[in-house]
């Protein structure tokens, strides 16, 4: 377990959050290094947010440790606050202000000078590619926008560390890709990124390692190649059957490939080689709808794991 | 060099404040002045013609009585509403105080920003009806000046606690009903429309009570030179304990609140 070795930045031994009787998060230990990008992935429920808001040193620690740059949230939650940057899941705007206002007085709250705030916020509308909008006000905007002036904001600090809650959720595909584009950049910046999501594409975008939570505990860790290679198969095939058959008919595919998950809509078979496992299908007489080959994700190693999918 | 953090987040609701005052001191001016004409020029007539008045009020005309007062109500009124739904706003819907509370500012650094915030808020909504105050000779006094800081201490002493009952709550549902069944009775009960002392006995005690009444009589008193150095003393002494307990009050609900 993590062993606290020089370059790490964030370290939990035996992290709990209490609420009452209520256990948010149950004794994780976790291990942040320098430059990566590091994921929480979980559903609704898991206790991501609980451990997002320990790490951002607002929700004090109920039990065990936790140190971030080395110094103790306890303590030195002001010296570690200025340090990071924070995308909160729900975005902080005021929307009655400009998106440049917005940006200065958030900066202010850091005590940075007023004509410093003004430098950073034209650097970082650029980055975020919102230098046309300085202007304006922030209720117009779209959410994706919303979200990028949030993350710019969450810059004027220069900050060493930047915790993202839930980045994308709720924007569409191509919101959520500009967003991933420039989170990677400020990742080849050197800006250590730790994010939560419950979304397994994003995970396998953003995250170097991340350890998928479920009730509290950590339940598995690693890259999500490695995740994907321990916990499911090199492919899976999804067959589709008539609605409501799918229990009657997963009798018909037992026994092909490693294992399968019969599920409301799908039945999944988890097998190296898909296309052999739909051709072992045809041969017992099975005629699905649909019948689809795919690689293995997250999604998988998830409803391994926990036995549920992962459906907001 | 450094700004006190207070300073930094009061420039946040500055900034705030800036987009919206042009129809916020429109409002705070218009209605006292409505007041001014209806009240102070309508029922003054109606009261001035009556022989106890002069000795009930003092010598003074019902609209040198009733003015002076309305600075306090105002001051009152205006910080009531500020503590409200901006409060939970910061809480719920903007969520100011969560993104304030994620940055290196402590919340007693966030609430302390907020008072100074909010007394800011007090004196220009005073200064406005003193502005319309001034526009007439029977108010138009040096005292005037002095009135200012007595009304703006006057909103604070509802702000500060007000503010703290507001981070407790979860939801607005309660607050026109504090409005409806708090403030509006002060500002009927509380002394600015006719001495306390024609309010029945068991109502005059609880008037007094207030932080109205203490506000009212530091405005009147000071518009006309009529205010007593330990009057003065006292009546400030009861606003400020309003003030600063509410502020404590505050501090410890913020701190709770944004820590959960």
């Amino acid at each position: 377990m993590p062993s606290g070795s020089s370059d790490a930045l964030i370290t939990a031994n035996g992290l709990v959050k209490r609420f009452g009787d209520f256990v948010a998060v149950d004794g994780i230990d976790v291990e942040v290094r320098r430059g990566e990008s590091f994921g929480f992935l979980g559903p609704n429920g898991a206790g991501k947010s609980s451990t997002m808001r320990m790490i951002g040193c607002v929700s004090p620690v109920t039990d065990g440790h936790l140190s971030i740059f080395g110094l103790d949230p306890a303590r030195d939650g002001k010296q570690i606050r200025a340090r990071m940057g924070v995308v909160p899941q729900l975005d902080q705007l005021d929307e009655q202000l400009t998106v440049q206002d917005n940006m200065v007085i958030y900066g202010r709250y850091f005590d940075i000078p007023r004509d410093e705030c003004r430098r950073r916020t034209a650097e970082l509308l650029e980055f975020v590619q919102l230098s046309d909008r300085a202007e304006s006000r922030i209720e117009p905007l779209s959410g994706g926008m919303k979200r990028r002036v949030t993350i710019a904001r969450s810059l004027i600090n220069e900050p060493e560390l930047l915790l993202l809650d839930e980045p994308t959720t709720g924007l569409d595909p191509q919101a959520r890709h500009v967003l991933w584009d420039r989170l990677y950049r400020l990742k080849q910046q050197g800006v250590t990124l730790v994010l939560t999501t419950h979304y397994m594409d994003e995970a396998e975008q953003l995250c170097d390692r991340l350890v998928v939570m479920d009730g509290g505990r950590i339940v598995a860790q690693g890259s999500p190649r490695e995740l994907i290679t321990t916990h499911s198969t090199r492919e899976v095939l999804e067959l589709r059957y008539p609605a409501g058959t799918n229990d009657e008919r997963s009798g018909d595919v037992l026994g092909i490939g490693d294992r399968s998950e019969v599920l409301p809509d799908r039945v999944l078979i988890y097998a190296d080689n898909g296309e052999a496992a739909l051709a072992e299908v045809h041969a017992r007489g099975s005629y699905p709808e649909s019948a689809l080959v795919r690689r293995s994700s997250l999604e998988d190693v998830f409803l391994r794991l926990t036995g549920r999918t992962l459906v907001d | 060099m450094s700004t006190p953090a207070a300073v930094r987040v009061w420039e946040s609701h500055f900034t705030l404040y800036r987009t919206i005052w042009r129809s916020n001191v429109l409002g705070a001016v218009l209605q006292p002045f409505l007041y001014l004409l209806g009240m102070g020029l309508g029922v003054g007539a109606l009261v001035n013609s009556n022989d106890s008045s002069e000795q009930l009020l003092d010598g003074l005309t019902y609209f040198q009585f009733l003015a002076p007062g309305l600075m306090a109500t105002t001051a009152m009124m205006i910080s009531a509403q500020e503590s409200l739904w901006p409060v939970m706003g910061g809480f719920k819907w903007q969520r100011t105080f969560h993104a304030q509370a994620a940055s290196p500012l402590s919340p007693g650094e966030i609430t302390g920003g907020l008072a100074l915030w909010q007394t800011t808020r007090s004196v220009i909504s005073v200064t406005g009806v003193a502005a319309v105050l001034a526009l007439f000779a029977a108010t138009r006094t040096p005292g005037l000046l002095l009135a200012i800081p007595f009304g703006g201490l006057t909103g604070v002493a509802f702000a500060a606690p007000i503010t703290a009952w507001s981070a407790t709550r979860r939801s607005e549902t309660s607050f026109p009903t504090i409005l409806r069944f708090g403030i509006i009775p002060l500002f009927l009960f509380g002394g600015a429309f006719y001495p306390i002392s024609q309010l029945p006995d068991w109502l005059e005690p609880i008037a007094r009570v207030t932080p109205l009444w203490h506000g009212v009589e530091l405005c009147r008193g000071a518009v006309h030179g009529r205010l007593g150095l330990v009057e003065a003393v006292g009546h400030c002494a009861v606003l400020t304990t309003f003030a600063i307990g509410g502020w404590i009050w505050s501090r410890r609900e913020f701190g709770r609140r944004l820590s959960a």
